[in-house]
């Protein structure tokens, strides 16, 4: 005992010291910054060549920064470059796909809202069947769906039409929708919802006051996997559209993959950047918010 | 009149039998308690009663009116729950309007209900709250208040102070009592905690498999247990049971056992006993006193001391009595230790005795 009060000021005592030059953080921090530098070379390569012109772009320095800084590729891929027939640049695809996605994005998200508060509260005679087989949906290649849903369309007088496309991207998102709310409001205490009905509120009302101000996370998870869905969307852009209504994406496609005429480098990887922007914008604003959410949905709320 | 009438109310989820064609009457102003084990279907009880569940068959009457096919809200019930089940979005106030909100009650009268249920409860500093800043024992305030201000005859409570620390427990139960008295409202109240089933109720109903086994005073229940089931679930230490037969020695009746003849003068037997047949018997730990006791009716018997518990307020004693297990309690101030060999008397009258079905002899 007073041997070990005489050794009182020696040997270990507080938190254990922590090295940050170890040889475990060299390899796991080198690892890291390779895999990012790997993964954000293309979009250098990009920006850079978008910014240069195209007699510079034909030196075949593509790590090289611009030694003279345009903006004329930008500007031609907004504004007049030729998306087949039509030489006026991607603007008429982005607002194109401002008006498919804002339509499809609201309609699901407040239809799938609706489906999974139901399948979680509101349990009726073969909702648990009806959940089973709206989840088998998610599971069916979209390939096999295309040709009966242009006829579908066409049967509608939707086809190649706004409201077609429309169409077809509420029906697609609502499987994975009704199973990301579902689950969300099966975390919300049971009791909260007798409670509510104790006090006399029906469904809509419960749904409304109660249900929709705590669920403001899986909202945001919703409306970011709508948005960069849709957008990011080909297929159904170029089929169920119409020419007149051809999405960015589909736009994108025509400039770069035109044959005809010189190869503009740089337009083409402006016109990329400027596809891909509202996705990217929507991830680093969002970014933290997601994370939340999915974690809200899977931990008890 | 009763308050609340269940005639042969059953439920069944799909081939589970959780209510078993159930009777209970329940007076105006009376606060019944709903104990048994989890499972028994007390709270699937309790959620018929509400509405928030559909029977399989039977009847439910509130007040007279037969509400079996109401809708919770048209039903003159308040519900508490174990949760609190407090809409988090909304400040306290809003929490204890919304029903009233919902039934569209002019604004003036929601004040003034909201008020004065603020003011019984004492949550009115914390009417402007939402339910995060509170702690539980506010939380069930205020779920108490939101039953509270919808005026009805009929309170039901799902294990309301089961999220609560001890000492919280304790104090709201007196509150609880308190309303109770000054409201005089019909309490229904579910818990598996006996202590609170034995302090609130005017009457306790002990379930087990989705039946009734006793209705009847905390102390009825407690004294005069009428099956073996409800004498072991009530009581902490629960009662002692000792296995044997009954003897009829000359028309004076005995329980016997190996090394044990326990006479039962005074017994008052309220079923048929035959001699030879087997039975338990049943000894409160309480009901037992160390030391001989020379009153007419004792029995004194010879037991060991195996372990001693001294709990703060008494002391339970753990002996061994003729190779059978027997707790005792006894004061705080007992001396006994481990191994001693000890006299202990019980009065057979106060004892209970079951046959093996299980019934009350």
């Amino acid at each position: 005992m007073a041997e070990a009060v005489a050794n009182k000021m020696q040997g270990p005592q507080g938190p254990k010291p922590k090295r940050i030059i170890s040889g475990r953080n060299i390899v796991l921090y080198g690892f890291l910054i390779v895999a990012a530098l790997y993964w954000l070379l293309p979009l250098y390569v990009m920006v850079v060549t978008s910014l240069k012109g195209l007699p510079e772009v034909r030196m075949g320095n593509i790590f090289s920064p611009p030694m003279e800084i345009t903006f004329e590729p930008w500007v031609k891929a907004w504004d007049s470059a030729c998306t087949g027939l039509y030489c006026e640049g991607l603007k008429v695809g982005f607002w194109n796909s401002i008006k498919i996605l804002i339509p499809s994005t609201v309609i699901s998200i407040i239809i799938a809202s609706v489906n999974g508060y139901a399948l979680s509260f509101w349990r009726f005679k073969g909702s648990e069947i009806f959940f089973t087989i709206l989840l088998f949906g998610a599971f069916i290649p979209y390939q096999v769906m295309l040709y009966p849903l242009v006829i579908i369309l066409r049967e509608l007088g939707l086809f190649s039409s706004l409201g077609g496309v429309v169409l077809v991207h509420t029906i697609f998102g609502m499987p994975i929708l009704t199973l990301l709310f579902r689950n969300y409001f099966a975390g919300v205490p049971d009791e909260l919802f007798k409670a509510a009905r104790v006090d006399g509120a029906g469904f809509w009302r419960i749904f409304f006051q109660i249900m929709l101000p705590m669920s403001l996370p899986i909202f945001v998870v919703a409306i970011i996997l709508q948005v960069t869905g849709i957008w990011n969307d080909f297929l159904f852009g170029i089929i169920y559209a119409g020419t007149t209504n051809f999405p960015m994406t589909v736009q994108l496609n025509n400039i770069v993959n035109s044959t005809q005429g010189v190869k503009e480098y740089n337009v083409n990887m402006a016109a990329t950047l400027l596809t891909g922007a509202l996705p990217l914008i929507v991830y680093f604003v969002s970014g933290k918010l997601f994370v939340r959410g999915i974690a809200a949905g899977a931990v008890k709320g | 009149m009763s308050s609340v009438a269940i005639s042969d109310l059953s439920l069944s989820f799909g081939s589970v039998e959780v209510l078993k064609s159930l009777n209970l009457e329940v007076d105006e102003g009376e606060f019944i308690v709903l104990l048994g084990p989890s499972g028994c279907g007390k709270s699937t009880l309790l959620n018929c009663i509400a509405g928030l569940l559909d029977v399989t068959a039977g009847q439910i009457f509130i007040n007279g009116n037969n509400v079996t096919w109401d809708e919770p809200k048209d039903r003159g019930i308040g519900m508490v729950f174990q949760s609190y089940a407090l809409y988090p979005q909304m400040s306290v106030e809003k929490n204890l309007s919304f029903g009233l909100k919902v039934a569209g009650l002019p604004k003036a009268e929601v004040q003034e209900r909201v008020s004065k249920a603020a003011e019984i409860l004492q949550i009115e500093p914390l009417l402007k709250r939402k339910p995060a800043a509170l702690s539980g024992g506010q939380r069930q305030r205020v779920a108490i208040g939101r039953a509270l201000v919808r005026d009805v005859n009929v309170f039901l409570f799902d294990e309301p102070l089961s999220n609560l620390d001890a000492k919280l427990r304790t104090d709201l139960r007196v509150e609880l009592k308190r309303l109770h008295q000054r409201l005089g409202n019909t309490m229904i109240y579910v818990t598996h905690d006996q202590i609170e089933a034995l302090t609130l109720a005017d009457r306790i109903a002990i379930m087990k498999d989705g039946l009734i086994q006793q209705l009847d005073t905390p102390a009825g229940i407690y004294n005069n247990p009428t099956n073996r089931f409800v004498a072991g679930f009530i009581g902490s230490p629960g009662m002692n049971f000792i296995s044997g037969t009954l003897e009829d020695d000359a028309g004076q009746w005995f329980f016997a056992a190996p090394d044990l003849r326990i006479p039962l003068n005074d017994y008052a037997f309220t079923g048929n006993p035959t001699a030879g047949q087997q039975v338990e018997i049943g000894i409160r730990p309480e009901h037992v006193v160390l030391n001989d006791v020379s009153e007419a009716g004792f029995v004194t018997l010879q037991v060991e001391a195996d372990i001693v518990e001294p709990m703060g307020a008494d002391t339970v004693l753990w002996t061994k009595l003729a190779g059978n297990n027997l707790t005792i309690r006894t004061d705080s101030e007992s001396t006994v230790k481990s191994g001693d060999s000890l006299s202990a008397s019980f009065n057979p009258a106060r004892a209970s005795i079951f046959a093996q079905d299980g019934s009350r002899v």
